[in-house]
């Protein structure tokens, strides 16, 4: 075969937008970030949502309140180190505690799906009375609906929440400056890897174990150590990454991490390398990553360590600049390259 | 993370580099083919670490890539119809067809499900007898075995609901037809280690001899592409040609011949069009006539070719290597992942992808207009 091939360098023009809602724009990356920034909040505009924070922060006849709201669906409803009950309640506990609230009310809906066995929501219920008083809040109001079988994954729930802000701090990417530290609380990925590695039937030497958690003692504890806290965001779907990329845009900086310096654990590892993914883009539940001023970044860091959720807290990178407002990565070979934010979900690879 | 972390080691890399720099005494241009080996390069910035006068250029190996739009159109078409469960790898369903996407077709309601492994769509097929079950069987020699190994299966079992849309495309003949194309610049290749793992580098060392380029079969890990790299350029500069494996911790002159002869069971080879290139030559594999009732094209009809449509997509030049993905005046303006122009910026093996998630900010290198025939 020498005869020359002809190259016919030609693609087709593709859709340039989706006119149905794709299961990617619930993803985290940036189909949803348009979803949200197109569709949603032009519809609603108003100064306080316009601060895009994890909590709208309300001034209620001179005292400040934090309020959220957040709907879980995960499939399997059960898994280690949790389920769907103690997601509902720390999700939105930590949405408040982003803020540097102190959280204290949560409701609670239900969207129960026809055949749901009352023992799956008992055991939900039980769940999430535990974690509330664990975070230290109450369940004061909610409500249930039903719906047809196959109209719903046995249960949705959505929660919402407020919380009294008693510190004077800005906690907004706004008040990010350059040569800020950046703390991240713990290991990356439980959450996600644990959700997959049932979905998928993996099996590891030890199980991944979610790190759904309450956060607010941890961003207390750091308040009341008298740290300059700038900013704060905890780590969900999209995981480290489309957090930071959020800041560094909504902030106009550029923030820099180092890749050796953010904490992994081995099966965590593991489970990604099979997979193909990356443990950047992982979802997380009780992770979070701080902003301080450079001189407080240890101080704040042994803050985190002394606490039994933050022993694997790290400083893992810095603010270098104003612009261009984007997230850099020195690789573990010691080159530089930009953290993006992905189109949607990761998908597993072909080879 | 053991056997991960040795071949990531900073240290290790640095001296690599350093030893390629001191051997590289004039400008070489070097081909990586496969996509895996390019999202590695880009991702831990491999290429930073080496001389300005070393260039790597990306190679057609990425199965997402070169999957031709007539196979995705039909897909998407069969996908779409209610009796069907159409099973696929992640990274497909987000590919461009002629109008539609299978994400697309899965939000319209088509029951699209994502698959680790060919012999789960025998699992869904079994479980569902009633529904006709498909699966998209792309990739290279590669994913090639798992595939015939479920058609062998779904054969001993009788399995009539399931069948096979099969795009499959070899290495070989691609390598061969960049090699003999009049814009070739490629002076050297690393073969891709996963599918030597399967088919050996037998059938490299007759490339390799007759178009006078060294062929290093190279890993994937930074450490692997390194080395890989330096045995090609120690070729280069002393004027070797010589298949050479630097993967030697997965990879056999013969190869796994059990996988071979499983392929060699159920398919045969064919000519393929390769999407962005064109059609070569006994490049592709389709399933033998003793298999042909597990054929989704002759189940559901043959894929219709695509019409033409003109598009400022490069994609063509970029996996032929003669472009850089920043070099198109496309690349991260009116093209991006979300908006794709081509397949290579849809999967994370395609080139212009790893660009654009880990190097969108570089300038081109050189004018569009002195590289573009």
């Amino acid at each position: 075969m020498t005869e020359p091939v002809e190259f016919n360098a030609s693609c087709p023009i593709p859709r340039s937008n989706y006119a149905q809602i794709l299961l990617a724009h619930g993803g985290g990356g940036r189909l949803m970030h348009q979803l949200i920034e197109d569709i949603i909040v032009p519809t609603f505009r108003n100064p306080v949502l316009d601060v895009r924070h994890d909590s709208a922060v309300l001034d209620v006849g001179g005292a400040r309140l934090a309020f959220t709201t957040d709907s879980y669906v995960v499939r399997p409803l059960f898994f280690p180190g949790g389920d769907i009950g103690t997601l509902a309640v720390n999700g939105t506990v930590n949405d408040l505690a982003m803020s540097g609230a102190k959280p204290l009310y949560l409701s609670a809906s239900f969207v129960l799906e026809e055949g749901l066995p009352v023992e799956t929501l008992q055991r939900i219920l039980a769940s999430m009375r535990r974690a509330a008083d664990a975070a230290e809040v109450q369940i004061v109001t909610g409500d249930t609906k039903v719906v047809d079988r196959g109209k719903g994954d046995g249960i949705f729930i959505t929660t919402a929440g407020v919380g009294r802000i008693e510190h004077a701090l800005a906690i907004t990417p706004a008040s990010v400056r350059p040569r800020d530290a950046v703390l991240l609380s713990g290991d990356l990925g439980r959450h996600g890897m644990a959700i997959m590695a049932v979905r998928e039937g993996l099996e590891f030497e030890t199980t991944i174990e979610s790190d759904c958690a309450p956060l607010a003692g941890l961003v207390a504890d750091l308040i009341s150590g008298g740290i300059q806290v700038r900013c704060l965001r905890d780590l969900t779907r999209g995981g480290l990454a489309s957090a930071l990329i959020e800041i560094a845009e909504a902030g106009g900086v550029q923030v820099h991490i180092r890749e050796a310096a953010v904490p992994v654990a081995e099966e965590v590892r593991g489970a990604c390398e099979i997979l193909g993914f990356d443990p950047l883009y992982v979802a997380n539940e009780g992770r979070f990553v701080c902003f301080t001023p450079e001189a407080d970044a240890e101080q704040a860091l042994r803050i985190l360590r002394s606490h039994p959720l933050g022993k694997e807290a790290s400083i893992i990178g810095t603010v270098i600049q104003k612009a261009p407002a984007l997230v850099t990565l020195e690789s573990r070979i010691g080159a530089t390259r930009i953290v993006d934010m992905l189109s949607g979900e990761q998908l597993p690879r072909i080879c | 993370m053991k056997f991960v972390d040795e071949y990531r080691d900073a240290e290790v890399a640095r001296g690599y580099a350093r030893a390629i720099g001191r051997q590289v005494t004039r400008p070489w241009t070097i081909m990586e083919i496969c996509g895996g080996q390019t999202h590695t390069i880009v991702k831990y910035g491999v290429d930073t670490l080496l001389p300005e006068s070393l260039t790597l250029v990306h190679g057609p190996g990425c199965p997402v890539c070169v999957t031709p739009i007539e196979l995705i159109d039909k897909a998407v078409e069969i996908a779409a119809q209610p009796d069907v469960i159409f099973c696929s790898f992640g990274d497909m369903l987000r590919v461009p067809g002629t109008t539609d996407d299978l994400l697309t077709v899965k939000a319209r309601g088509g029951d699209v499900r994502i698959v680790y492994s060919p012999l789960d769509t025998l699992r869904i097929a079994r479980e569902h007898p009633a529904k006709q079950v498909v699966f998209f069987a792309v990739g290279f020699e590669t994913t090639a075995p798992a595939n015939a190994m479920a058609v062998a299966q779904a054969k001993r079992e009788a399995l009539s609901n399931f069948s096979m849309l099969v795009s499959h495309v070899l290495v070989p003949p691609a390598m061969e037809a960049i090699l003999s194309s009049p814009q070739n610049r490629v002076q050297g290749f690393l073969a891709a280690g996963h599918v030597c793992a399967v088919m050996g580098y037998q059938e490299y060392e007759p490339l390799a001899a007759r178009h006078r380029v060294p062929i290093v079969v190279t890993g994937f890990e930074p450490l692997d592409v390194l080395q890989g790299i330096a045995m090609c350029v120690a070729q280069l500069e002393t004027g070797r040609a010589e298949v050479e494996n630097q993967y030697a911790r997965s990879v056999r002159r013969e190869g796994n011949t059990t996988a071979q002869q499983l392929m060699a069971d159920v398919f045969r080879v064919v000519p393929r069009k390769w999407r962005g290139v064109g059609e070569i030559p006994q490049s592709g594999l389709g399933l033998r006539e003793a298999y042909a009732d597990f054929d989704a094209e002759r189940r559901f009809g043959p894929a219709a070719a695509a019409t033409h449509v003109d598009s400022e997509c490069l994609s063509g030049l970029v996996l032929q290597g003669v472009l850089k993905p920043h070099q198109c005046p496309a690349f991260a303006t009116r093209c991006t992942p979300e908006r794709p122009l081509g397949a290579p910026m849809v999967s994370s093996e395609g080139a212009c992808a790893a660009y654009y998630r880990y190097r969108r900010l570089q300038p081109a290198d050189a004018p569009v207009s002195e590289r573009h025939p």
